[in-house]
């Protein structure tokens, strides 16, 4: 069976006057269907970048990216953006300040031209826990998890076989966070979702994901599956180091 | 020397409004050593209004009020504006969470550090620069020559926090209260900057108010640690005793929170308790 994302060599590079910056150096890894895979790094690292290019939101290079066995054009047609749908950080930002989350949702179902409305938006919201009487509000009537749920609600309205998520609880307070990951968890059992995660938290990445690629300066570091990463069998000092900050910090013998 | 640096005894601000009174902080009290205190909790629980109210910085409406709120045995209470200019940034310092908020981005680094000398310690132009290059040396920056003439902008984040422990301690304060101060930072540039704060708190005396919403980094830097919510001090133990803690609320953040080394199927979630704001 193809994997359901296969990427080699993928370059990006952003130009900005006459300064360019070799963002991603020649990334290579597969998903396979259902699979959740994780990718790691501090700020600058390139992770999330990686994402965007995925998802076609960037321009990239590579030898090759496919998408559900087929390669992605730079141009993605509506059908490719159908394949994977995306979660952002912030989801003040993300949302329309001016939208209720019924346009909000309404908007990717007029786009694709899907049937049944009104159907489809009431079991997204209940899909994501949130109550009909949620449906006609602004995002500022909402609180913080309760907008990631709109964000979620909206990126699995049109039944993506691949969600993308970029940081989806960092923006939140851990026992929210707990919520919104309990549900990405459930919600990627029902639907047999095939998930890549970005996040700069080991533990939540760990929480999340079967399989872990770790960044640094744009490239990966290594690649290792989540029992190994918690028992610390890594190959690369910088894992190590990453592993070791996060379990908080160390006191030096005085 | 007396070990009480900080007593606080029922401390509330209240801010009033349409629909009636906001306790930001209700009851609170506690006492700081010469220790490092974590104050924990989540967004809305209060704990950076405990820092600013300690610091005097509540904006009105807010109204702070106290039975005891003393630093160094007397009471901060009854402190003019006077008063305050004479113990913010001298006796009492503090780190804010971002340094591209609180640094000003149209001064050099140093200039903003000498000042402190210049106010604070009546240093002559020429002593206040020796200060803030001995200053920016102890937090490990590696060429303080060139970063005393640099501006915020050209620092990365990690910097911009050294450079602002620099600031904030180069007056030598007794009492420093860091609001987040590494949350805006990478993990591995996070346990550098602790590393520092640590051996100059250590060094010098000070007591320490580390406020943070990450368990995991309180629990391992701090002495002690107060658990906040809404607007309340719920529970005050050892840091290291944070595993065992009793209240229902800590024991649910700390089950929230995943973790590398106890993976779960699923994150215990919280149901709040109308009876922890009693």
């Amino acid at each position: 069976m193809a994997p359901m994302i296969d990427i080699e060599d993928l370059h990006v590079t952003f130009s900005n006057g006459g300064r360019s910056v070799h963002a991603v150096q020649g990334v290579s890894f597969s998903v396979e269907e259902g699979e959740s895979f994780g990718i790691v790094g501090e700020s600058g690292s390139g992770k999330s970048t990686v994402l965007k290019a995925v998802s076609g939101l960037i321009p990239s290079e590579s030898r090759s990216l496919t998408v559900n066995g087929r390669p992605a054009a730079e141009r993605r047609s509506k059908a490719d953006r159908r394949l994977m749908q995306f979660v952002f950080q912030d989801p003040y930002a993300s949302l329309h300040p001016r939208q209720t989350v019924d346009e909000a949702l309404r908007e990717p179902l007029s786009i694709h031209g899907l049937d049944r409305k009104d159907e489809r938006i009431e079991q997204a919201l209940a899909e994501v826990g949130l109550l009909p009487e949620h449906r006609f509000r602004y995002p500022h009537q909402l609180s913080g998890g309760q907008r990631q749920r709109v964000a979620i609600a909206r990126a699995l309205i049109l039944r993506p076989p691949v969600l993308l998520l970029d940081e989806p609880t960092s923006a939140l307070d851990v026992s929210v966070q707990a919520e919104i990951l309990n549900l990405i968890s459930r919600l990627r059992q029902a639907n047999k979702l095939t998930i890549i995660l970005v996040s700069h938290d080991l533990g939540v990445v760990a929480h999340l994901c079967n399989r872990i690629a770790i960044m640094q300066f744009g490239k990966i570091v290594e690649v290792v599956n989540t029992a190994d990463l918690s028992a610390g069998r890594v190959t690369q000092d910088y894992t190590r180091r990453l592993i070791e900050a996060s379990r908080g910090f160390v006191r030096e013998p005085s | 020397m007396s070990d009480k640096l900080l007593t606080v005894e029922n401390l509330n601000v209240t801010y009033p409004g349409r629909a009636g009174v906001t306790h930001a902080l209700k009851n609170a009290s506690f006492e700081l050593g010469r220790e490092r205190l974590g104050i924990v909790g989540e967004s809305g629980s209060g704990k950076s209004t405990m820092g600013r109210a300690i610091l005097g910085l509540i904006p009105k409406p807010g109204i702070v009020t106290a039975d005891r709120l003393d630093f160094s045995g007397k009471s901060l209470l009854t402190n003019t504006d006077r008063d305050w200019q004479k113990l913010r940034g001298r006796r009492i310092s503090m780190i804010m969470q971002d340094p591209k908020y609180s640094l000003n981005p149209v001064r050099k680094i140093g200039d903003q550090i000498a000042e402190t000398c210049r106010l604070h310690l009546g240093s002559t132009r020429k002593d206040a620069e020796q200060r803030s290059l001995a200053m920016l040396e102890a937090v490990q920056i590696r060429n303080p020559d060139a970063v005393y003439n640099q501006y915020p902008h050209q620092l990365s984040g990690g910097m911009g926090q050294r450079v602002m422990i620099a600031m904030m301690l180069v007056a030598e304060p007794d009492l420093l209260i860091a609001d987040e101060p590494t949350s805006a930072l990478d993990v591995t540039v996070q346990n550098e900057v602790l590393r520092i704060l640590d051996r100059l708190v250590a060094d010098r005396g000070m007591g320490l108010i580390f406020i943070s919403h990450n368990l995991t980094v309180v629990s391992s830097f701090c002495d002690r640690v107060l658990i906040m919510y809404g607007g309340r001090i719920l529970e005050q133990c050892a840091a290291k005793d944070l595993g065992e803690a009793r209240h229902p609320y800590t024991q649910a953040l700390i089950a929230a929170t995943p973790s590398l080394d106890h993976p779960k199927a699923e994150l215990a979630t919280m149901v709040r308790d109308p009876a922890w704001l009693l």
